[in-house]
């Protein structure tokens, strides 16, 4: 049986299932009941500094986007950091982790861009046993019209010197949790691993205006006929923090640093892509507000049965596996030549393909007066569109044509060796470039 | 049960008012918001879709099924009623099984299909519920028009031509108008009075005056109708009915189907109507199911309808069988009626099993102290028309062979004799009136009749020339 258990910047769990730092790990409670379900670990909602606490709004904290059936795609927030006082949150966190010692107790902070702030709260922190703290520069509402949360994530220097702080006046391993709003995620995470981060952890939430009220003209979530962006999370932001997480993955001022990779992860499935683009724990926290803590079963048995039915002893066995694979547009092969293939079969005549590709596309499916459709090769360009608008699984698919054979639509021979666009002759910088070379001005 | 339940004769108050209500309640339970959202999202919004292609009146219906899904069930219902204005009722009583529904790709792919019927109701009680007429008539054109016969197709064509500016006057032989549709289809089907409420807000278009208990050939006349009005629209149906041809049909107990469905309509009170302990139905129509199953509603204890042919061949659809089967009811197939048995009243149905029609040699009697035939109806003769198949022959829109005389619904040849069929035809013929008495080419049915409703049709279609190869 596969070994789900982790190491991930020298904190330890039994798996690498984290509730993510917000409301569901807000209290003793909640996460006491989360560790009982079977949770490897938390990330305790964000520690504000010594003093009256944040005060939250009284009105709605969130705003949805759904699916069919009102299965929630999309989750907004408003909502601050603990409004609880410090020392009580300190002190909960002490006892869940000495009745819970194999499980990972991450806290996450959020205090003011002094050094002072942070040199106050850290022990403190250290001393609830705690294995780990998280800096909290992604929150993008609220904390940072304050000169918090993404506010310091979106400067790569402050993320340098809060970090070298935690890595000054702290013990624990330090994971720099990273805003996605921001242009380049490369940045911010080079600035985290310069101040000696041990681990970032991405994405927090994304800039977010659910929808409009018509009737009253106001941003939702409404607050007394007014809006603020909040926070947007959930499996509608699953590929942008897939793509972030890769671009660290590859880069070479990040290459190896250790990743907890958020954003969206709702099944097994989901937190496997993650791993293979190099994760080291994920964290889940949407899915975790929408379905409750139960969902801990599904995930560890699911991931355990893939890493079973692969053969992949542990985490390890999988982790990156997919990140040699992400590469640059320029690099992929344009030999690589495809063509839509419907089948007959399964197709049951919706004409979706047919509308896609005639209103929007290349006007390569054709319709018989009986309605059965079928792909014009001279056409197809193979962009994809007919089987992402086919409502049925597997009914059209992809197929390669073999390498010595003829592409109707270009009339070229498909080579059975492999050409990208760096040597293509369309390309000026391309040493086999065909075009006109711009002639070199006399002197 | 009560006492009366296992009864010999046909007697009333069979069951409580309380389960005849049960009993009689909608078929169809009209869908919450949530469930409509949830149905809507199964449509696929095909390309040509099937479903449109099937429905006699071409609907768009993944249009006002996206409708729906956008949040806004009565520009859906407007969608839906510019092509149906009875599409309220054609919700309710369309076998969607074998129209829509049937041709919906979903009902290939996985057998079950997007409940359009359903939606469709959905649609058109929200505008209808809003009080909402979504029409206005075309200024006058001063012509007058003469319909025939209140029921759908007649209603259909009076609001097309009263949308199109003519002043209609619809002759009735009931006292109260919607043809079948009041008067002809099980109660489950239309419940609450929905039937005269669909007729009340058709008629708000405006320009259509009703004139009751004014039968063709009794109280009026075709040549009077061609001499006083521009033209004239024949959408009577079929109200002559078939008799078995046996000995003992004038036996007590034996009536015609579509006679107890319509006092069964009409009765306020259910506990009141009679019905036998013992029933059978001679036929295989929506007719025979429809009083087949209202029988064993009102307490009847067995009730069986006897068809001639297989099962395969029976005009109610499959639907409608297990629909009948469902609430108890025998279906007999490949058998005749040979003999009514009883002394005054019925007593007993003999029954000659078939084989391709042809008596096998077997007989059976069956206990009945009822029998209804529904073996079809037939055209009461029109004086100066000719007739194809025992119907008024009409070419292209419903002309008949006289100038000026249009016909449409069961009357009409052509078409099966469905409620969305006599729409569609009521709706086509009147355009073809319109055209006729205004010397305009026929509107293409199907053409925006607004803003979204009040204008006319669409611009054309300009061909732009096909990039691919394939042209």
């Amino acid at each position: 049986m596969a070994d789900l258990s982790i190491d991930f910047a020298g904190i330890k769990s039994p798996n690498p299932f984290w509730l993510a730092s917000a409301p569901p790990t807000d209290k003793e409670y909640n996460v006491r009941r989360a560790f009982e379900a079977g949770w490897g670990g938390v990330v305790w909602k964000t520690l504000g500094a010594e003093g009256p606490p944040v005060v939250n709004v009284n009105g709605p904290r969130y705003g949805a986007i759904y699916g069919a059936d009102r299965r929630l795609l999309g989750l907004n927030n408003i909502e601050l950091i603990t409004d609880r006082p410090l020392q009580t949150n300190l002190d909960e966190i002490a006892a869940v982790k000495r009745d819970f010692p194999d499980r990972a107790m991450v806290v996450s902070i959020m205090v003011p861009c002094e050094e002072q702030a942070w040199r106050d709260i850290l022990p403190r922190v250290e001393d609830t046993g705690a294995d780990g703290i998280e800096l909290n520069f992604g929150c993008p509402h609220g904390m940072s019209e304050r000169g918090m949360g993404s506010a310091v994530g979106q400067v790569p220097e402050y993320i340098q010197m809060v970090t070298e702080w935690c890595k000054q006046y702290g013990a624990l391993p330090v994971i720099v949790k990273l805003t996605p709003n921001i242009t380049d995620i490369r940045k911010p995470a080079a600035a985290a691993a310069a101040g000696g981060a041990d681990a970032v952890s991405l994405i927090n939430t994304i800039n977010s205006i659910t929808s409009v009220d018509l009737d009253d003209f106001a941003p939702e979530p409404t607050i007394d006929g007014k809006g603020s962006h909040g926070g947007y999370c959930g499996p509608a932001v699953k590929p942008i923090a897939l793509s972030m997480v890769s671009e660290i993955a590859r880069a070479e001022a990040t290459r190896g640093l250790p990743i907890s990779g958020i954003g969206g992860i709702t099944t097994w499935r989901d937190a496997a892509e993650y791993i293979a683009l190099s994760c080291g724990s994920v964290q889940v926290c949407t899915a975790a507000m929408t379905y409750g803590f139960g969902i801990i079963k599904e995930l560890t048995a699911g991931l355990e049965r893939y890493m079973d039915e692969k053969g992949y002893a542990d985490i390890e066995a999988f982790r990156g596996r997919a990140v040699p694979n992400v590469t640059d547009w320029q690099h992929l092969n344009l030999e690589y030549v495809t063509k839509a293939r419907i089948d007959p079969d399964l197709c049951i005549a919706c004409g979706r393909c047919y509308a896609a590709c005639e209103d929007t596309s290349h006007q390569a499916i054709a319709v018989s007066p009986a309605r059965e459709f079928s792909v014009i090769d001279a056409e197809c360009v193979a962009c994809n569109l007919c089987v992402d608008v086919c409502p049925v699984e597997d009914c059209i698919t992809m197929e390669r044509l073999e390498a010595g054979t003829v592409d109707p639509r270009t009339g070229r021979t498909v080579r059975a060796e492999p050409a990208d666009w760096t040597t293509h002759p369309n390309n000026p910088g391309s040493p086999t470039y065909a075009g006109a070379k711009v002639a070199e001005p006399a002197e | 049960m009560t006492d009366h339940f296992r009864r010999d004769g046909v007697i009333a108050g069979r069951l409580s008012s309380e389960t005849l209500a049960e009993n009689f309640s909608d078929l169809h339970p009209a869908l919450t918001p949530h469930e409509a959202v949830v149905a809507a999202d199964r449509c696929y919004f095909c390309y040509d879709a099937p479903c449109i292609t099937a429905c006699p009146t071409a609907i768009d219906i993944p249009l006002f099924i996206r409708q729906i899904q956008a949040g806004q069930p009565e520009a859906a219902a407007g969608t839906i009623f510019e092509q149906n204005v009875m599409g309220g009722m054609c919700a309710r009583v369309c076998p969607v099984e074998t129209l829509c529904q049937e041709a919906c790709v979903r009902e290939a792919a996985e057998g079950k299909p997007v409940e359009i019927g359903r939606l469709q109701r959905f649609a058109t009680d929200a505008m209808m519920a809003r009080g909402e007429h979504p029409f206005e008539r075309a200024p006058s054109t001063g012509k007058r028009v003469a319909v025939v016969g209140a029921g759908p197709a007649g209603l259909s064509a009076a609001h097309r031509l009263a949308l199109r500016g003519h002043d209609v006057t619809v002759h009735d032989a009931n006292p109260k108008p919607g043809g079948l549709n009041e008067y002809g289809i099980a109660a489950y089907k239309t419940p609450e009075g929905f039937a005269q409420a669909e007729v009340d807000w058709l008629l708000r278009i405006g320009g259509i005056e009703i004139l009751h208990e004014r039968a063709l050939g009794r109280d009026i006349t075709l040549s009077g109708l061609r001499t006083e009005y521009d033209a004239v629209f024949l959408g009577m149906g079929l109200t002559g009915v078939g008799a078995l041809g046996l000995e003992g049909e004038d036996l007590a107990g034996t009536e015609n189907a579509v006679d107890f469905i319509a006092t069964l309509r009409q009765q306020d009170d259910l506990t009141a109507l009679p019905i036998g302990r013992h029933v059978v139905v001679i036929g295989g129509g929506m007719t025979a199911v429809d009083a087949a199953v209202q029988a064993k509603l009102l307490g009847a204890e067995d009730v069986t309808i006897a068809y001639r042919r297989g099962r395969d061949r029976m005009p109610a659809s499959r639907w409608e069988q297990d629909l009948a089967a469902s609430k108890g009811v025998k279906l007999m197939f490949d058998v005749a009626p040979v003999a009514l048995h009883g002394e005054g009243r019925l007593r007993e149905v003999e029954l000659a099993y078939l084989s391709d029609m042809e008596p096998t040699g077997e007989t059976v009697r069956l206990r009945a102290d009822q029998l209804f035939r529904a073996i079809g109806q037939r055209l009461e003769a029109v004086e100066g028309l000719d007739l194809s198949g025992g119907k008024i022959a009409v070419t292209g829109a419903g002309r008949t062979s006289l100038d000026g005389v249009w016909a449409g619904g069961d009357c009409a040849s052509g078409g099966e004799d469905l409620t969305v069929t006599a729409v569609a035809e009521g709706r086509d013929a009147a355009e073809d009136i319109h055209a006729a008495l205004t010397g305009g080419a026929v509107a293409r049915t199907g053409a925006l009749v607004g803003e979204p409703l009040r204008g006319i049709d669409g611009p054309p279609h300009g061909e732009v020339p096909h990039p691919g190869t394939h042209g």
